[in-house]
């Protein structure tokens, strides 16, 4: 299964934990999957709408990516703040 | 002692001291985070802070007691699925009954909570008004950034919202009405056809005494309405800009508000580099301009509409406002004199104070 790697805010409302292995074909099924398993996370990574908030960044494997974007077993998925974020 | 609780670009800031003599910081929460409002409520003690993380959404946070351990409170946004979410949140009432609080949001939002501040439900009255798709935005978004109670009268609301003009209700918003008559807005052609919708309202304040009364500052005007909201009287004369954004009332005097003029909305400091308050004792036939301890030349502030309160009333209200460029001050005798109450924050967005 892929991993979702989580930090800061996120981390902490995903149980404290860093690491998750979910089950998902793509970078947005993998973070509604993560809400429903962690529903604090809900609203923090996707609006409402179900869209990936404007100042998230997802990295597939290192590299940017979106919502989108599908992912395989061995796949790491960094979920991180985005630089354009801070004012 | 007052407490002012200060929302900031960078955090919330909570100061406590005595009008008259400096404040001390007690607190800081969400540092780096803008807090768009904060307030505590009087019946719970519980204070609520509105917190829009440029990365992770508005959200609406409470304590109970220490302004360290917050819970993040449920049901503050729009229905799953739609195209719009919600942006920001820009302001926290307690209500009349016991258990209830609004908060008034962006894009033009009610919510409603019945269990003090918990959980929160959307009052889908509003948000299906048929006109909503005609709502347009003022420069900080399409904020509902006023909600006013009736004493005594828990049905009771007006809201306004920037720039969709006043709503009404008086069934527990289950129907709206719109309080639009009288109000002019200068940005729209003379020939323009009336426009219910497209109204910039900048603040309401009730007269609890008083409640029919309720006080306006537009966006390029100075109002007062005597029947609860549904129409409007200009009381601009004798102010030096009808353009500004705060308003503040003592309590105790329904003849009474204070507004904080700026130059024009192109030019939106205070005016001639004065930083003047100025209050009316008479409904707004007359104003006097208080500015003894506040800066009287080179000094160009901005102050946003939720950045003025008053604590206490009559003789003894206390006003305190900030400003964007971090100063705040404050007056313990009812705006008479002025002094310096903390060093400059981040910028300000919202000031509420409690004795």
């Amino acid at each position: 299964m892929p991993l979702v790697c989580l930090r800061g805010p996120l981390k902490r409302l995903a149980g404290d934990r860093a690491e998750h292995s979910i089950d998902g074909g793509s970078v947005g099924e993998l973070l509604e999957e993560l809400e429903r398993t962690h529903p604090a996370t809900s609203g923090w990574i996707l609006d409402e709408r179900g869209v990936l908030r404007q100042h998230i960044n997802v990295f597939v494997n290192g590299e940017l990516c979106a919502q989108e974007t599908p992912v395989g077993a061995d796949d790491r998925v960094d979920v991180l703040p985005a630089l354009s974020g801070g004012r | 002692m007052t407490e002012l609780l200060i929302g900031t670009k960078k955090g919330l800031f909570a100061l406590a001291g005595h009008a008259g003599s400096p404040f001390e910081v007690t607190a800081r929460a969400f540092a780096g985070d803008p807090v768009e409002y904060a307030v505590r409520d009087p019946r719970s003690g519980r204070i609520f802070a509105s917190v829009t993380s440029p990365f992770y959404g508005p959200k609406l946070w409470y304590t109970e007691e220490s302004a360290e351990e917050w819970i993040q409170a449920e049901g503050l946004e729009l229905p799953a699925g739609g195209d719009v979410a919600l942006e920001r949140i820009w302001t926290v009432v307690p209500g009349v009954d016991d258990g209830t609080v609004y908060a008034g949001g962006d894009p033009g939002v009610l919510f409603v909570s019945r269990d003090g501040g918990s959980t929160f439900e959307l009052n889908r009255a509003l948000w299906e008004q048929p006109s909503r798709d005609r709502w347009q935005p003022g420069a900080g978004g399409l904020c509902l950034h006023s909600i006013v109670t009736w004493p005594g009268e828990p049905d009771r609301l007006a809201l306004a919202i920037s720039a969709a003009g006043v709503w009404l209700t008086e069934d527990g918003g289950e129907s709206w009405t719109r309080g639009n008559e009288g109000l002019v807005p200068r940005y729209l052609p003379e020939d323009a056809p009336d426009d219910e919708i497209a109204l910039c309202v900048h603040r309401l304040r009730r007269a609890p005494t008083r409640p029919e009364r309720i006080f306006m500052q537009f966006h390029g005007g100075v109002y007062r309405s005597d029947d609860a909201g549904a129409t409007w009287t200009s009381i601009a004369d004798g102010l030096p800009s009808d353009f500004g954004f705060p308003l503040a009332v003592d309590p105790a005097d329904p003849d009474s508000a204070y507004v904080i003029p700026l130059a024009a909305d192109v030019d939106r400091v205070t005016p001639d580099g004065r930083v003047r308050v100025y209050e009316t004792r008479d409904g707004g036939a007359s104003w006097t301009a208080r500015g003894e301890g506040l800066p009287s030349e080179d000094a160009y502030l901005t102050v946003l509409r939720g950045a003025m309160d008053q604590a206490g009333s009559g003789a003894s209200l206390e006003l305190y406002f900030g400003a964007t460029s971090g100063d705040v001050y404050g007056s313990g005798d009812a705006g008479a004199t002025w002094f310096e109450v903390a060093k400059p924050l981040p910028p300000i967005f919202s000031v509420s104070a409690a004795a």
